[in-house]
């Protein structure tokens, strides 16, 4: 990071903590970035002329008469076309050997789309698996998060959504990332031939924590001009915002604030509704789809993160292993994406809505059966169908590995009712079984 | 002579200002920054220091910057016009705004002054007026919006001149007043309120007594809310809070509503945005959008505004309700309100309550749920506003100071449960956790004897007791398992289910069952408790669900259906044989 003439060069730190340190300076902006030796920091606090500076990449070993110099700005992005394919740093400096983006200056963080002048969310994004499309379809200008525990395949999901989601940009926020899931989704995107179309800010375990912080907004200040200036379909991946609220949590400790449930900072809710609020459907055709994973401690979803984080997001994703067909799947009772009523049935077949409950019911009624099993008592003939229902339903459909398009889900699923059921107990609109019960004839 | 100051301390939107001369809690004042002015709020002075709360980011803003205070609270502008806009929580037009990007300190007119309005005097010269007396009106959409003196002058005028009949602006003179002292005062048609202050323009506050119908079966049947009562909706996230708010906006029969998006999404004020431009409403005729008003500081936009986006909403009502009008407030969500109050003790390290919530946000909430209420106007006439907010607890979970609070001041309560709604049994309100206390005011008896029916409060008593039951009988048979329990268990727990599926259980998305009107509630009612009376044969367990189901089913089939149309009557027919079947007489 260069510094210019007319910046003030201060010398003299008057107070140390672990992510914070304080001096007098005059003449400093709220949230402007200082270089304190050698590292990034950004004004928190100014009280009279003494600014409290965070270090994004902790204090360890700053002098009290280290060389502190104001940027006279708070963090930007060069964004450009350039930014296409290029992989970089929190700081947005790039990592991949390549030059620095050239383009127009923009600060990260900044203020959100006037309510009345967004568009409602209407476009389908196929994934081709049954337990997002068929169950909990996502649409552009959503915001989804999977709640997944740490040993479920999260990012390779992900991937995969994102890869399917016939995306102009994939924008991928690593905070946190392992090297080793890094360059997991590093080669899974150049494997698809899609390298052009990704554009990377991370932060990985072996980077300091307090860094994570900014990468979230870099990647959305990219999704920005990519969707509002070039009309693109942009899609950003955000993993794992258990480890950015982390990162927050850290921060407001060491400034002393008052932590709410979980030691989280009481403005967690208002720090993610920030970030995920920048998904949006514009007029113009461009949009930002936010999908983000969050991780759960033992399935807990009452925990401070998931929690805020559900009432933010449009719906959330869960991911379960079902030890009856040994794989992964969308579990349909805990998942929901708010968005999908305004697709299903429209863009997609008439009967989709119906098929969707008809089968999560009868699903529901395996679930009750497996209870009562457990539970030492009898089953009854409608009890034994509805099992291996649910298991055919979780292996065909319900599972991650699935790749098919709608209509096939939904023929699917009807022939798995034909299979187990008699067309009264689905509970389906008598004109839509007429149409496509699957005869033996047909 | 406006008091000055200067920036001396920044903590996010918290700032200290070195003030040159008077200052008032709450006044408002515009801090300079690089050419832009932000608004902010005093929220405590000490001596010559005021702390403030920024509307707005203060990202780069700087020591020693301008401050100047401007002698007045957080105001709204009231006047015709307000209907069908789009405000953000400090009551600017949104859709005045330019760009698609909001801009720090973009401040726009919540009136239009180019607008003429066909004035017709109610008052004369010579007439003695106060603060909130009629003097004219104006159409405003399909409303007579009536034109007041302004809340401000508690004291008696004379009324020295005023126009007749003819199209003004908000900003034309339509009246002279005189004081005893012989002061002139101008009066127009627009005119400013603290919002953090109650409008008392009213002679008196009485018990509500009258239903406020809002087509959701499970409020009006069982625990209605009243005109000019209060309710809240707690739940866990994705239960159907939104999704109930947005149904009662749509049907309720309030002559108003103004809906209060307090810290939720943007996607789904987009929704309203988008819909009530199309529906209709079917008192009148007309859109929606027409006799709706929404207030929306999303979770996206600044935090500071959104304490004030409630207190502006409440003050729009309250506004709307000295007109002798019938106001319904919805507010979505009132948890993240209480969070933008939480960020702000704690940054003023004031000593934390439970959760670091402030000490004092049970007197804030209680304070804020008394701005409800039903009115005596000081011309006789009557004016309310009812009051439903929504909760956020953290993690579902009740015991939290938000909800606690909200109990102590809101008098409907409106439990949604997380299991309900996992078994997608919409709107998940818990039919015997929720209550309104409305039920026992003998105002309310009277009322419901009068205009639902004689007996309407034993039927809705016996429907709160046969669920009760029923739930008792369904615990049973989990614990002793379906032929360990008498066959009676069975029947008593399918009889709740159909109070439960056919009354409580109702589709927000679908035409006809999305509202039913009380005359079709009371039908419902009857009918459904006449077949919980009846005796029926059974052989074993199994018998008992399919037949129960075939009754839902047939109710089902009449709630999609037009009241007593073809299909209906149909339906009806078909139910009666199916209770043929196994019918003791
Ligand atoms: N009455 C209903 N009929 C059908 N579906 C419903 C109903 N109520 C809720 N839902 C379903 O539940 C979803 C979540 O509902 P809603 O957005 O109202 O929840 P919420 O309680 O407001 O959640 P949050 O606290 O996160 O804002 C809806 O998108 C819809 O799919
Ligand atoms: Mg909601």
């Amino acid at each position: 990071m260069e510094t210019k003439a007319f910046q003030k060069i201060y010398t003299k730190v008057d107070k140390i903590t672990k992510a914070t340190c304080s001096l007098f300076a005059s003449d400093v902006g709220n949230e402007e970035l200082a270089i304190v030796d050698g590292r990034l920091a950004q004004v928190v606090m100014i009280i009279g002329d003494k600014v409290t500076l965070q270090i994004f990449s902790g204090t360890e070993g700053i002098p009290n008469n280290a060389e502190v110099v104001f940027l006279g700005k708070a963090p930007t992005l060069k964004v450009s076309d350039d930014l296409a394919g290029r992989f970089f740093n929190a700081y947005g400096e790039p990592i991949d050997g390549g030059p620095q983006v050239e383009g127009k200056d923009i600060e990260i963080g900044s203020p959100s789309v006037n309510p009345v002048k967004r568009e409602q969310p209407s476009k389908l994004i196929a994934t081709g698996i049954a337990g997002i499309d068929l169950n909990n379809t996502i649409v552009t200008g959503q915001k989804i998060p999977f709640f997944a525990d740490p040993d479920q395949p999260f990012n390779q999901v992900m991937a995969m959504v994102a890869l399917r989601a016939q995306a102009d940009k994939i924008i991928l926020g690593g905070m946190g990332l392992t090297n080793d899931d890094y360059l997991y989704y590093k080669n899974a995107f150049d494997n698809a031939g899609a390298l052009d179309r990704i554009i990377s800010f991370v932060n990985t375990t072996e980077n300091p924590p307090i860094e994570r912080l900014l990468v979230p907004d870099m990647a959305l200040t990219a999704a920005e001009y990519f969707a509002y200036e070039k009309n693109q379909k942009v899609l950003v991946l955000l993993t794992d915002m258990t480890l950015y609220c982390d990162a927050l949590s850290i921060v407001s400790n060491r400034m002393d604030q008052i932590p709410s449930k979980d030691s989280m900072p009481g403005s967690l809710y208002s720090d993610l509704a920030k970030l995920y609020e920048k998904a949006v459907q514009f007029p113009s055709g461009g949009s930002i789809t936010i999908l983000a994973v969050t991780t759960l401690s033992g399935g807990d979803i009452t925990h401070a993160i998931p929690d805020n984080t559900g009432y933010i997001t449009e719906g959330q994703l869960f991911l379960r292993r079902d030890t009856d067909i040994g794989k992964v799947i969308v579990d349909p009772f805990r998942s929901l994406s708010r968005l999908k009523q305004l697709v299903i049935g429209k863009q997609t077949r008439e009967d989709h809505p119906q098929v969707m409950n008809a089968a999560i019911r009868l699903y529901a009624d395996a679930a009750n059966a497996k209870t009562k099993l457990e539970n030492g008592f009898d089953l009854t003939e409608y009890d034994e169908r509805a099992l291996k229902f649910a298991k055919d339903y979780s292996k065909n459909l319900l599972a991650i590995d699935i790749n098919i398009d709608i209509e096939l889900m939904l023929d699917t699923a009807w022939n798995l009712f034909t299979k187990y059921f008699q067309p009264a107990e689905l509970g389906i609109k008598k004109d839509l079984v007429d149409k496509y019960w699957k005869n033996d004839s047909n | 002579m406006k008091t000055q100051g200067k920036v001396i301390g920044i903590i996010a939107n918290l700032v200290m200002v070195e003030a040159y001369g008077p200052v008032s809690q709450n006044e408002i004042c515009y801090i300079e920054t690089g050419g832009t002015r932000l608004m902010a709020e005093v929220i405590k002075v000490v001596e010559g220091r005021a702390y403030v709360q920024v509307f707005e980011s203060t990202r780069g803003l700087k020591l020693s910057s301008d401050v100047e205070f401007q002698g007045h609270m957080l105001e709204a502008t009231l006047g015709p016009g307000m209907l069908s806009k789009n405000f953000d929580g400090l009551q600017n037009d949104l859709d005045k705004m330019t760009g698609i990007f909001l801009k720090r300190g973009e401040y726009t007119p919540a009136l239009d002054d180019d607008v003429d309005w066909d004035f017709i005097p109610l008052a004369k010269v010579g007439d003695n007026v106060k603060g909130g007396d009629w003097i004219g009106e104006v159409k405003e959409n399909w409303i007579n919006h009536k034109i007041m003196i302004p809340f401000k002058l508690t004291d008696n005028f004379t009324i020295t001149f005023i126009v007749g009949k003819g199209k003004y602006k908000i900003t034309d003179t339509i009246a002279k007043l005189e004081d005893i002292q012989g002061n002139i005062i101008d009066i127009t048609m627009q005119q400013k309120w603290p919002v953090k202050l109650p409008i008392r323009a009213y002679q008196d506050k009485i018990r509500p007594f009258k239903l406020l119908e809002t087509g959701v079966r499970t409020i009006d049947t069982l625990n209605p809310i009243v005109e000019g009562g209060t309710g809240f909706i707690p739940g866990p996230f994705g239960c159907g809070k939104t999704v109930l708010q947005h149904a009662i906006s749509r049907h309720a029969e309030a002559d108003l509503i103004v809906i209060a998006a307090c810290g939720e999404r943007a996607n789904e004020v987009v929704e309203l945005f988008k819909e009530f431009p199309e529906l209709d409403d079917p008192r009148t005729g007309r859109k929606l959008i027409e006799r709706t008003t929404i207030v929306c500081n999303t979770s996206n936009m600044p935090v500071a505004a959104r304490e004030a986006s409630v207190y502006t909403a409440m003050t729009i009502c309250e506004y709307y309700r000295s007109m002798g009008l019938k106001v319904l407030l919805l507010a979505d969500s009132t948890s993240r309100w209480a969070q933008a109050l939480r960020e702000m003790s704690n940054r003023m390290e004031e000593l934390p309550g439970p959760d670091a919530f402030p000490m004092d946000l049970p007197a804030i909430i209680s304070n804020f749920y008394a701005r409800a209420g039903f009115v005596i106007l000081n011309n006789e006439q009557t004016g309310s506003i009812t009051f439903i907010g929504t909760v956020s607890p953290a993690g579902g979970n009740l015991k939290e100071p938000v909800t606690e609070s909200t109990k102590k001041a809101a008098r409907a309560f409106y439990a949604l449960s997380q299991n309900r709604s996992d078994s997608k049994r919409y709107p998940a309100i818990d039919p015997i956790d929720s209550y309104s206390k409305y039920l026992e005011y003998s105002e309310v008896h009277e009322y419901l004897a009068k205009n639902v029916s004689e007996n309407w409060l034993e039927l809705v008593y016996k429907a709160k007791d046969i669920l009760l039951r029923g739930k008792e009988a369904y615990e049973q048979i989990n614990i002793l398992g379906d032929d360990g329990v008498p066959l009676e268990y069975h029947e008593k727990y399918w009889k709740s289910e159909i109070i439960d599926f056919v009354i409580l259980q109702q589709d927000a998305f679908d035409e006809v069952d999305q509202s039913t009107p009380m005359q079709r509630q009371k039908y419902m009612l009857e009918k459904v408790l006449s077949i919980t009376d009846m005796k029926f044969k059974f052989d074993s367990f199994e018998d008992v669900g399919l037949y129960f189901k075939r009754i839902i089913n047939q109710f089902k089939q009449m709630n999609y259906s037009e009241y007593e149309s073809e299909n209906y009557k149909k339906y009806q027919n078909e139910l009666e044989n199916v209770l043929q079947e196994r019918k003791i007489d």
